[in-house]
């Protein structure tokens, strides 16, 4: 595809409220970019509803020419299952960072992924708390200096990074979508976006998708320095592919019989 | 498949956990979203069995955070959502409600209050008060009724719903674990045959035509950059509020007219209070009693004429001063003496009151 090398906006971005608000060399741009392609591919503007979290996500909140709603810190997901609930007809996307997607709003992911809820979530992994001044965040990776973490995170005394996909791919019934793009490969991360909405549209299950993403405000890094660590360093830690399509086989049968006696 | 849960008028003898399903599948609502927590459970037993017959949805979420985050989805979505908690779901409820509070979402939570704090009794209390009317970390613009009987738990339940969505204020309907688990006879009805008309409900998100083309977008948020930015939008919400609330706000009272010794209680104990009155007037007590029937708004400007005619004032409660302290600032600069009798997370009788009143009177 070679859409994405142009740099037309997608037809969903509103014009207006750009330029957008987020750091020059921010990966969110990137990310709702990927987004707005996949919406247009698929025509489904009218019917989409585009949450927003806190964090630097809710910079988003006047991003697109889409139904919006900015909600709180980890929230955003129980709220477009809310709404999905209510209004099925409608395509909920669930857009947070990883400090919302994996630390405060955690039992929302795994309860959402076990339901299979028909949402599309898409979680951006900057390794940091953004927003509030570039914290550890879930996804740190081992070693890497934060505001909370100055002399290098220590695995040992705060774990190892966070693995979201790898976990929704291992709660979540057939069905699901799960993947991990990064901002360094935007043909393929807005593929994954699309068959995570693609995946909604059709009512087969939950669509979880984390893009590895950039922050070089909080990294204090410049663009060469940026890169590197999104490609290299990040990548190296958390694997970029797909984890789960709809049309596999599960490996072990489903018992979907009730149990005796009930 | 049916569509109308009531018809007319019909007499029941039921619980009130009973009585609220039955009241919100009467007023339309359209999906429930609930975390199981004693003494609300019932709402959902009730809720799952009867909602499907009427297409109406259920989700049962992961706690009480995602419960009020979900019931805040659903209005957005134009539907009638509710939730129902109690004590430490309460808790984990009021950030969502805060939300809805920023944003004025029509959510309607029905409380059914248990001892606390932390997990105390799952029986009974009125120590919801504080959190139901002012939880969260902003002003308190929710309307908060406490019904006294099943009849007015099904009313009210009903008018959460319509208040809910006419004044776009989250509402709240604070009953107790007395309530929910004591069966009485009651009448449950549909709206239209008390000449109730369902306020209708409107989408926020997911409108008709293409957003950026034959509309504008919803761009919908509760967060602003600027203290006067927030400030504006905060002093349009109080001031909405403000103007409604002589609308909103009810009371009852009872033999107030000559009564020299006013009681105050609300919900239950109200109905003690009442008939420790008819007691105190037999035996020539000039007593008489107020009700607030919403917290919030609370009624202070019916109650301050009465107030100030009266020589003393009894606040009852099973709280430690939750409905006293409302009263006392209610009722600022009347030199009347308030006393009060609390009793935190304890029912309390007619005989107590009268007990309590009459030692009053004496000293
Ligand atoms: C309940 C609550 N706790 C804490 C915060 C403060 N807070 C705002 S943004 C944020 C972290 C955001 O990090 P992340 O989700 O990774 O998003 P990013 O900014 O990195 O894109 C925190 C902790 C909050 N807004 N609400
Ligand atoms: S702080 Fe980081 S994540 Fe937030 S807008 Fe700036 S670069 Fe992007
Ligand atoms: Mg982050």
């Amino acid at each position: 595809m070679a859409i994405a090398a142009q740099p037309q906006m997608p037809r969903v971005w509103r014009a207006e409220t750009k330029p957008h608000k987020f750091c020059p060399g921010c990966g969110h741009g990137i990310v709702l970019k990927a987004l707005g392609e996949a919406i247009d591919a698929l025509g489904i503007q009218e019917r989409t509803i585009f949450g927003c979290d806190i964090g630097c996500s809710l910079l988003s909140w006047d991003f697109f020419n889409l139904d919006t709603v900015q909600t709180h810190h980890g929230r955003t997901t129980p709220v477009l299952v809310g709404i999905k609930r209510a209004r099925p007809e409608l395509v909920v996307v669930s857009y947070m960072g990883d400090g919302g997607a994996y630390a405060i709003g955690a039992q929302h992911l795994v309860s959402s992924a076990a339901r299979n809820d028909l949402v599309t979530i898409i979680v951006v992994n900057n390794t940091v708390y953004a927003m509030t001044g570039g914290q550890m965040a879930p996804t740190t990776l081992p070693g890497q200096k934060t505001e909370t973490t100055p002399y290098g995170r220590d695995a040992g005394l705060t774990g190892r990074p966070i693995l979201g996909p790898e976990l929704v791919a291992a709660i979540a019934p057939p069905g699901a979508y799960v993947a991990r793009g990064s901002i360094a490969n935007i043909v393929q991360l807005k593929n994954f976006i699309q068959k995570g909405l693609q995946n909604q549209v059709e009512g087969r299950g939950i669509a979880f998708i984390e893009a590895l993403s950039s922050c070089p405000t909080n990294w204090h890094t410049n663009a060469a320095a940026t890169w590197r660590f999104v490609e290299e360093e990040m990548t190296a830690y958390f694997p970029v592919r797909e984890f789960r399509t709809p049309d596999e086989k599960p490996s072990s049968p489903l018992r979907e019989v009730p149990p005796r006696g009930f | 498949m049916a569509t109308r849960p009531v018809t007319g008028e019909q007499r029941a003898f039921m619980t009130g956990n009973e009585v609220v399903a039955w009241a919100a599948l009467a007023a339309g609502a359209d999906i429930m979203y609930g975390y199981p927590i004693t003494p609300q459970n019932e709402i959902m037993h009730y809720w799952t069995r009867m909602a499907p017959k009427y297409e109406r949805g259920f989700l049962q979420t992961e706690d009480e955070i995602s419960a009020g985050f979900a019931t805040v989805g659903g209005v957005l979505a134009g539907k009638r959502a509710f939730t129902a908690t109690a004590g430490p779901g309460n808790v984990l409820m009021q950030e969502a409600m805060a939300m809805a509070e920023m944003m004025r979402l029509p959510t309607v939570v029905v409380v059914t209050q248990r001892g606390g704090p932390s997990t105390a009794t799952v029986i009974y209390s009125q120590q919801e008060l504080n959190l139901t009317c002012f939880g969260g970390n902003g002003e308190g613009l929710r309307i908060v009724y406490s019904p006294a009987s099943h009849d007015e738990l099904f009313l009210y339940t009903i008018k959460a719903f319509n208040s809910a969505w006419k004044y776009r204020f989250p509402t709240f309907v604070l009953g107790d674990g007395y309530q929910s688990k004591m069966r009485e006879p009651v009448t449950i009805f549909a709206p239209e045959a008390r000449g109730i008309t369902m306020e209708p409900c409107h989408p926020m998100v997911g409108l008709p035509g293409l957003p950026g083309e034959e509309r504008d977008p919803a761009h919908l948020r509760n967060t602003y950059n600027l203290e006067d930015e927030l400030y504006e939008v905060l002093m349009d919400a109080i001031n909405a509020y403000e103007s409604v609330a002589p609308q909103v706000m009810e009371w009852d009272t009872y033999a107030v007219d000559d009564a020299e010794l006013l009681i105050i209680a609300h919900g239950v104990v109200s109905r003690a209070a009442r008939a420790a009155v008819v007691t105190l007037r037999e035996r020539g007590c000039k007593a008489g009693y107020f009700r607030p029937v919403t917290l919030r708004p609370f009624p202070a400007e019916p109650l301050r004429p009465l107030a100030d005619r009266a020589r003393n004032l009894l606040v009852v409660e099973s709280a430690y001063g939750q409905l006293k302290r409302h009263v006392q600032a209610g009722l600022y600069g009347i030199p009347t003496p308030v006393t009060g009798y609390l009793r935190p997370g304890m029912g309390i009788t007619p005989e107590e009151i009268a007990q309590c009143a009459l030692s009053l009177l004496k000293n």
